[in-house]
């Protein structure tokens, strides 16, 4: 069960960069959990950022910077020692930081109906996205919530597919506003997705303006 | 038109002031930073201080645009790195990069007030384990020097990429802007440019 549709070169450099505003962050850090091949492509990006620090002309500071330092360090006690993390009874299904921006694992989610789907809005602090995640149905199509902007979709469980491609766990679909697809949940079990898109600023249309906020969408 | 380069040039265009002056790279920490988790060790604390508080200034320096806020967010950076110590974990990577990665994220928490999501390594729900490569030994095996000498080898117009994708605050838009290009077309760059830096530093082992 390999991961097939990693992230892409400009999504990990601008992560290792601290570039990502939260919401596209999550999706990122949810893929990197699944994919062991992007969490190395991090590695490598985040040890390039930290070689090109070290070939900045260095900038001095003022004269007592070590000294303050040090006076704020004897008012801190010593560093602690990293505590041992009792193993949790079973595995989780979700992996962080997933987890606990839902505050629980799958099983513990309150879905809200949205007639052929389900989804779970998910708070970020980030205005930039928003996120949410969606059960579709087996066999059923992914409803249709492009909206011109880019969209990050990973796949949790199950899958889904399209004319030209197959999506399952662990990876992430990265589409911009020119693409145009039905995409279908797998035949087996249901699709369970987290989406990240731009945040719905763009219609133009004053009554999709006052219905949006209804929907969520 | 691609340009190799053998040593760290000036850049041409004035739009790329980011570039450097040739600086020696820092001496390896993690001697330091074990020592810190250890036994609060001071001496060790003031080398890796003296070491790297220049370099992280600069970096600061870089994103915030603002001297006093670079010297307070460096010095919450130190205070960091003495906390911390002890989730150091040498098999995950180079001293430097451990450092960079608390630097840039005292950076988004206290200066951009934002949350960088990020993955709990210790997960049980993480999955796959990376197939042993190059690329990965070369973090892994905190091959100091590899990573200068894998950048020393791209093209000098590749490297200011990475390098304004690191340094400047406002990502692509901005990089666009400060090119005059498109931003599909910074971005498809910057792919190629990150690709380039990975098969180089497999063709080096």
């Amino acid at each position: 069960m390999n991961v097939r549709h990693h992230l892409r070169e400009d999504l990990i450099v601008d992560y290792a960069a601290g570039h990502l505003s939260e919401g596209w962050s999550l999706a990122v850090a949810a893929h990197l959990a699944m994919c062991a091949e992007c969490r190395k492509a991090v590695a490598v990006a985040e040890a390039a950022g930290a070689a090109l620090v070290e070939e900045l002309t260095p900038v001095a500071g003022p004269e007592d910077s070590w000294e303050q330092l040090k006076a704020r360090l004897s008012a801190e006690p010593a560093p602690a020692k990293a505590a041992p993390v009792a193993p949790p009874a079973r595995k989780p299904e979700l992996p962080e930081p997933l987890r606990s921006y839902l505050g629980g694992d799958l099983s513990d989610l309150k879905w809200t109906n949205l007639g052929v789907a389900q989804q779970i809005l998910i708070k970020t602090g980030d205005k930039e996205t928003q996120a949410r995640l969606l059960k579709i149905p087996a066999g059923k199509p992914v409803p249709e919530h492009t909206h011109g902007g880019r969209e990050l979709t990973l796949v949790l469980k199950g899958s889904f597919h399209d004319e030209v491609d197959s999506f399952g766990p662990g990876d992430i679909e990265d589409a911009d506003g020119d693409l145009v697809h039905q995409p279908i949940a797998g035949k087996d079990e249901d699709c369970i997705c987290l989406a990240i898109t731009d945040a719905p600023l763009k219609f133009s249309s004053r009554l999709l303006r006052l219905v949006q906020p209804l929907f969520g969408i | 038109m691609h340009r190799r380069k053998s040593a760290r040039l000036p850049a041409k265009d004035a739009s790329m002031s980011d570039s450097e002056k040739p600086s020696l790279p820092a001496a390896d920490m993690s001697e330091q930073i074990v020592a810190i988790a250890m036994s609060a060790d001071m001496a060790a604390f003031e080398t890796l201080f003296k070491e790297y508080a220049p370099r992280i200034r600069a970096y600061l320096l870089k994103l915030t645009r603002n001297g006093q806020a670079a010297e307070d967010l460096m010095q919450e950076t130190m205070l960091a790195i003495w906390h911390k110590a002890g989730q150091y974990d040498p098999a995950r990577g180079p001293a430097s990069a451990w450092i960079f990665t608390i630097a840039r994220n005292i950076w988004i928490d206290a200066w951009r007030k934002q949350k960088r999501p990020a993955i709990d390594p210790d997960d049980p729900a993480l999955r796959g384990e990376p197939e042993p490569d190059a690329a990965n030994l070369i973090v892994q095996k905190q091959d100091h020097d590899a990573l200068h000498r894998a950048l020393q080898r791209l093209p000098q117009e590749q490297v200011d990429l990475i390098r304004l994708s690191f340094f400047d605050e406002a990502s692509h838009s901005t990089i666009a802007k400060k090119l005059g290009l498109p931003i599909g077309t910074v971005k498809s760059r910057i792919r190629l440019a990150f690709g380039r830096l990975r098969t180089t530093l497999e063709e080096m082992k």
